[in-house]
């Protein structure tokens, strides 16, 4: 462990730490999966205790949640919103809409794989995922971040060309700048 | 000079008292009003972890000098106010002796404006609708509630002809009695006035992220967000301290200070708690009533 170079420094490891215990969350309520959010955020789930506490903007966000099905309308208001948030930020894929179009799976106006789009770190998957298995997505993203592994900024900056291209194919017509800051 | 470097020296460590002891109450609030709404709650540290991560963010937003300014704008009038109130009674706490003078009081009713002001011209700056919407609501919600408080501490002033808070400390102290029993319809008034001071529910119509999307701080995140939050928790500390000092005799150690603190405390936390959200005008107007009756008949009882 003390030799190992990708351990993290103690820095990190404290940002990480505070990073996972305190994640301001941005419900994207498109679809019907919003109506679990308050649900899983009174008192019967209670998800205040793990830190996770809703967001009134993008700019204080950490955690974007998309509830749901994405049509292409919705798609450019999801860009712009992740666009704008802030860095380390966090996308929780949530319902099997976000995973393979689920229900809308044959739908001309929908996306299927919302990792192409943007870079998601967790998926939970379920029509419709019970505040149960919310709060486990919460806690697998925890984890990731615990481990240094959710690094979807990241990512999104490194393959923003990949990404443009991929939501370009879908939004005929561009009608957003080049990056939404 | 050592007694300079003392100064600062006890400076910073009232600072770090003010702000740890006002994130300490924000997280016991979180708690308290989760217990209440049948809920576990975060811990009563969640405040720090919140404030750590907000500053380990990154912040790439510009909107223009202004909006960099303001949160600096509202943490200079937090910790400007604090120099001005006497931790413990004689003043000083930590080798710090209070910046105190003879009008303190004064000074401090237009300081603790200051940190509104500077906040409602960051969020102009930003130019988003919703910081409009609540910077215009924010200030009529302070001409609401300034009056009343003003009212008391006028009313103090000219009952005990003297405008310094040490002074109304050691009159106190003197006397035997606090001044809350000596003026009562002082501090019903600066109690009422206090309630708005805070922005908690009832009366935070200017963050209700419901309705406004959180209001001036709409647009600020990260670095500026957590600003804000130490501003505001020192800024929680300073109106307590002031009332404690004011109304209560002061304390003579910390212990008894955190004690009376956290009972002023807990009268917006469970008045809000308990209360859904008044719209603007309903705010102004409870100011303008009752409170404001009060004041008139504070001042009458300091006059005759």
């Amino acid at each position: 462990m003390y030799n190992d170079k990708n351990a993290q420094t103690i820095v990190e490891y404290i940002q990480n730490f505070t990073r996972k215990n305190s994640l301001f969350m941005l419900a994207y309520g498109t679809g019907c999966g919003a109506i679990e959010l308050p649900a899983t955020l009174t008192s019967r789930y209670d998800a205040e205790r793990l830190g996770v506490r809703g967001a009134a903007t993008p700019r204080q966000a950490d955690l974007l949640l998309i509830t749901g099905y994405l049509s292409t309308k919705t798609l450019k208001r999801v860009i712009r919103v992740y666009e704008q948030m802030q860095d380390p930020k966090y996308v929780i894929g949530f319902g099997s809409c976000t995973i393979n179009g689920g229900m809308y799976w044959d739908s001309y106006n929908t996306i299927k794989l919302l990792d192409k789009y943007i870079p998601v770190d967790v998926y939970i998957n379920g029509c419709m995922p019970r505040p149960e298995s919310v709060i486990a997505g919460f806690k697998e993203l925890q984890s990731l971040i615990a481990a240094g592994k959710a690094d979807g900024a990241a990512k999104y900056k490194e393959n923003l060309e990949w990404y443009r291209e991929n939501q370009k194919k879908v939004l005929k017509n561009w009608p957003l700048v080049e990056y939404n800051w | 000079m050592n007694t300079i470097l003392f100064e600062i020296l006890g400076a910073i460590a009232t600072i770090l008292l003010a702000f740890t002891v006002g994130m300490f109450y924000g997280g016991a609030r979180r708690k308290i009003i989760a217990r209440i709404q049948n809920r576990v709650g975060p811990p009563v540290y969640q405040n720090f972890i919140d404030v750590i991560k907000l500053y380990s963010k990154e912040t790439s937003i510009h909107h223009g000098a202004m909006q960099h300014m303001g949160p600096v704008f509202a943490i200079t009038a937090s910790v400007t106010s604090l120099m001005f109130v006497p931790v413990l009674n004689g003043g000083g706490w930590f080798w710090f002796d209070n910046l105190s003078f003879s009008g303190d009081l004064i000074f401090l009713v237009y300081m603790m404006v200051f940190g509104s002001l500077g906040m409602a011209l960051g969020a102009g700056q930003t130019g988003n609708p919703n910081s409009a919407i609540g910077v215009t609501r924010g200030l009529s919600q302070m001409v609401g509630y300034e009056i009343p408080f003003v009212m008391s501490m006028v009313a103090l002033m000219t009952q005990f002809h003297t405008t310094s808070i040490t002074g109304m400390m050691e009159i106190q102290a003197q006397s035997g009695t606090w001044m809350m029993f000596s003026n009562p319809f002082a501090f019903i008034t600066a109690v009422l006035a206090m309630l708005g001071m805070f922005h908690y529910s009832p009366f935070d119509i200017v963050h209700a992220p419901a309705e406004v999307a959180s209001g001036p701080v709409s647009e600020f995140g990260g670095k500026y967000l957590g600003l804000m939050m130490s501003s505001g928790s020192i800024f929680a500390f300073v109106k307590l301290t002031l009332f404690v000092n004011v109304f209560m005799g002061g304390a003579s150690n910390l212990i008894e200070l955190v004690v009376k603190t956290f009972a002023l405390y807990m009268i917006p936390v469970l008045y809000g708690v308990t209360s859904p959200r008044y719209r603007t005008e309903q705010a102004i107007t409870y100011f303008w009533k009752w409170p404001l009756f009060f004041g008139v008949i504070s001042l009458l009882w300091a006059a005759f």
